[in-house]
């Protein structure tokens, strides 16, 4: 009888608790009260958050109210949970632990690095060291590898980082591109800019004078003689990439919207992986028909040598190179 | 090499300059390309079939002027070529019924990017089924993930927001598995081509070397891919990705991306790893117990929610544990009936999808069961597709899913021992927690309303009306022709091998 008491009275207490501050009334009059500079400083996440964490609240009020008909719930509200989380945290820790050694020795257990026997140093290799110069025309064995003998795989690795570039548009682009209407969410994004990047820093902008057409130089050379030694477009677009950043770091969205903006990198980034995607269509479809393709290989060593790998080496950095960029701009203010 | 042969190759192709070139077109026609795409592919993949069928052979194809362990290559036989077109159809139909709410909900400056994410998902899928290495697989994976990612939070509110992180959080974490376990096979065998992994995992198998390494790469596949398809215990991503994203997105999500991963990991343990081994190993149990447990789990957590999207999202995981537990049978019975669960599954999920949504906008927007009361009634197209795919879910005959629980009961009599008794009881335990939450919705959809409702009958758009009866038809195809399609499926898989 006892027990049955003390169930009833916290039902009771739980019920006076809800009447007496409802959740979405609580929240809202939280949110009400806060001024509202604090409120333009919440970023969309913590809205999101706290639009769940009120859903979870109402939940677990529901399943509170309709569970606590035996006396195991009540306990579990009480100890259960805590203890719970506690046994959980330790399994956790405890798994991870028990993966890393399982992982660990399963390395070990591997074939030894470099040793001559192992099964990688097979044929598909050999081919590749023997004959590739012969085959592909390309000196830099690395390049004749990634772009002619598994342009496939490149090619998809490019889409990758079209798609990655794609996806952060679709979650941070602020604005209309077509219209070029200017939203209050774009101006409190370039206030919040001019507030946190510095601006017209005479050090800065004196040390991207001297190094920005120096590195974007060596960027070109890496890109267009990846075929002759190390280097080709993921590295090259990548050298670009970062002085385009350090040239918009120090003179501003200004300067650099003058020669790239959110259209240039729109039909940069389509001619490059269409160009791709074209030629080596062609390449294929040639290749898997036995036909000739008739794409001259070359003096090896020469700039114009090795077929397709050039111009798919210049694609490779232009899309690299816009991709990098365009993710400092979205990710600094959502936009250009 | 005739011109019909070269197919597989013009869909990726196309498929992906497609995707490429809708980020350069507005929304309305991206939408256009996206339907027509999958349109072409679907015809092409036609062909392909009845041409694989009447040579009853397969093909590899060269990516490129050099042969394959040097070069990439291609595979195709009526297996791949079937799955193939089935995806591109229900591609299409959810594109043509989540396009209303495309429209609606996400930011008109971004649907064509919405659309490159769906021609991208085309690629990856054919790419995974038709691929013949396994690095190129892994590149299309990453494509997927980021794609699909981009589709779970193309309608930017807060709870797709935080879904779309869990997911890429969960989703990364299959990535790296399953570059871990390209990465440690590629060091066991020297290979990435599948036939030639093949060669070297069977003769280290017979050697002895290297067992402990080679169980742990065959795991991780496992773990790898079965985060990514949603099994039981790696599947708490899946219920708010799918149960929040546009309807279009979940649709394509539920029955291709996570299809495409199960059949990719089909693959690898079939054709690279070899049933022998992974029998020898006893890992195919592993598959079977998780997908045992997940076929009971899943119904059970599907009639505990109280959101109608949401309980369609938890039956997937119940659908896909009967597709684990099929392939964890490890004889050819056993894939063959995982293989027509797939196909049944990605057609009857995707059109629950998309009439749940059309149901939801009939109540007010409401997908709580207490708002749907009547709105099979205020939706008569969408009450019948949602009948007809839940019908055919739970099992009843002549539909799909009624077939399919008959091959898995076939299969489970033809390996007999305590696995057929489990597998039988997990049948029947899951079918009845199907008919529980799938046919308590039926009646729900057409029970009268609540007094004082004021919700009107409301005709959902054209091209929605045209999807939903097209899932309808597809479904009912399932079935009825589900002994010509068995017939293609065992005669494939035997290729396949």
């Amino acid at each position: 009888m006892k027990k049955n008491e003390s169930f009833w009275q916290q039902l009771i207490k739980l019920d006076e608790v809800s009447r007496e501050n409802p959740l979405d009334e609580q929240l809202m009059a939280s949110a009400a009260d806060e001024p509202e500079s604090v409120l333009r400083e919440k970023s969309p996440f913590d809205f999101a958050f706290a639009e769940i964490q009120q859903e979870e609240k109402r939940e677990e009020l529901y399943i509170a109210e309709r569970l606590q008909a035996t006396h195991l719930h009540a306990w579990v509200d009480r100890k259960g949970k805590k203890w719970g989380r506690m046994a959980y945290n330790f399994t956790c820790v405890l798994f991870c632990i028990a993966l890393i050694v399982f992982l660990m020795s399963t390395v070990l257990r591997l074939p030894p690095l470099g040793a001559a026997e192992n099964p990688t140093n097979n044929e598909v290799a050999r081919r590749y060291l023997e004959k590739g110069l012969e085959e592909t025309g390309a000196v830099n064995m690395v390049a004749g590898m990634i772009l002619d003998y598994r342009a496939f795989d490149t090619f998809g690795e490019s889409t990758v980082l079209f798609v990655a570039a794609c996806s952060v548009l679709l979650l941070l682009k602020l604005g209309d591109h077509k219209s070029g209407e200017v939203t209050p969410a774009m101006r409190e994004a370039e206030w919040d800019d001019r507030h946190h990047e510095p601006k017209n820093d005479a050090i800065l902008q004196l040390a991207a004078k001297l190094l920005v057409p120096v590195i974007l130089l060596f960027g070109m050379y890496i890109v267009l003689a990846g075929h002759l030694g190390p280097g080709g477009g993921f590295s090259g677009g990548a050298v670009m990439g970062a002085g385009l950043i350090l040239y918009l770091n120090a003179f501003g969205f200004e300067k650099t919207g003058r020669f790239f903006t959110y259209k240039t990198f729109r039909w940069v980034t389509f001619i490059a992986l269409m160009t791709y995607a074209l030629l080596k269509s062609y390449s294929f479809f040639c290749g898997a028909n036995h036909l000739k393709s008739g794409i001259p290989l070359g003096t090896p060593g020469a700039i114009l040598s090795s077929g397709l790998i050039l111009p798919l080496n210049i694609c490779v950095g232009l899309i690299v190179m816009c991709t990098m960029y365009v993710f400092y701009t979205l990710f600094r203010k959502g936009g250009m | 090499m005739p011109l019909i042969r070269n197919f597989p190759f013009f869909c990726i192709m196309l498929s992906m300059i497609c995707g490429v070139s809708s980020a350069m077109l507005p929304g309305k026609l991206a939408r256009k390309v996206t339907v027509l795409l999958s349109a072409v592919v679907a015809s092409l993949n036609i062909a392909l079939l009845v041409h694989l069928v009447a040579a009853g052979e397969n093909y590899h194809y060269l990516m490129g002027h050099f042969p394959a362990p040097w070069g990439n290559e291609l595979r195709a036989g009526p297996l791949e070529a079937l799955l193939c077109a089935l995806f591109s159809i229900v591609l299409m139909l959810s594109t043509l019924g989540g396009m209303e709410k495309l429209k609606l909900q996400i930011d008109p400056n971004k649907e064509n990017t919405v659309c490159v994410m769906l021609d991208l998902v085309l690629a990856g899928t054919l790419s995974m089924l038709y691929t013949n290495d396994l690095f190129t697989g892994y590149v299309f994976i990453e494509i997927m993930t980021l794609a699909s990612c981009a589709l779970i939070m193309c309608r930017q509110n807060g709870r797709t927001m935080v879904s779309a992180m869990r997911y890429m959080i969960m989703s990364l974490l299959g990535s790296g598995m399953t570059l871990m376990g390209i990465m440690l096979t590629y060091t066991l065998t020297g290979h990435l081509l599948i036939e030639n992994i093949r060669e070297a995992v069977t003769a280290l198998y017979a050697s002895g070397e290297y067992r402990t390494p080679l169980t742990v790469t065959i795991g991780l596949f496992f773990v790898g891919l079965g985060i990514k398809s949603a099994l039981f215990p790696f599947h708490t991503w899946l219920a708010d990705a799918y149960g929040y994203s546009t309807p279009a997105a979940s649709a394509v999500l539920s029955s291709i991306v996570s299809k495409a991963y199960i059949l990719l990991l089909m693959k690898i343990f079939v054709r690279m790893i070899g049933m022998d081994v992974v029998r020898g190993l006893h890992l195919n149990d592993l598959f079977f117990a998780f997908g045992v447990i997940a076929m009971v789990m899943g119904s059970l957590s599907a009639i505990h929610s109280h959101d109608l999207r949401r309980m369609v999202a938890y039956s997937s995981v119940a659908q896909i544990g009967y597709i684990y537990a099929g392939m964890g049978l490890g004889i050819e019975a056993g894939f063959i009936a995982a293989l027509y669960h797939v196909m049944v599954h990605s057609a009857a999920k995707s059109s629950l999808f998309i009439s749940s949504s059309v149901l939801a906008d009939a109540s007010g927007g409401s997908k709580r069961f207490s708002d749907l009361r009547g709105a099979g009634k205020r939706s008569p197209v969408a009450g019948v597709c949602f009948t007809v795919s839940a019908m055919s879910l739970v099992g009843v005959p002549v539909l799909g899913g009624f077939i399919s629980k008959l091959v898995f009961s076939e299969a489970a009599f033809g390996y007999g021992g305590v696995h057929m008794w489990v597998m039988l009881l997990a049948l029947a335990v899951s079918t009845l927690l199907n008919v529980l939450y799938l046919m308590k919705t039926v009646i729900t959809l057409y029970r009268p309303a609540r007094e004082g409702s004021t919700l009107a009958a409301e005709k959902p758009a054209a091209s929605a009306v045209c999807a939903m009866l097209g899932f309808v038809v597809l479904n009912v195809l399932l079935g009825v022709l589900s002994q010509p399609i068995l017939e293609i499926i065992t005669n494939g898989f035997q290729l396949f091998l």
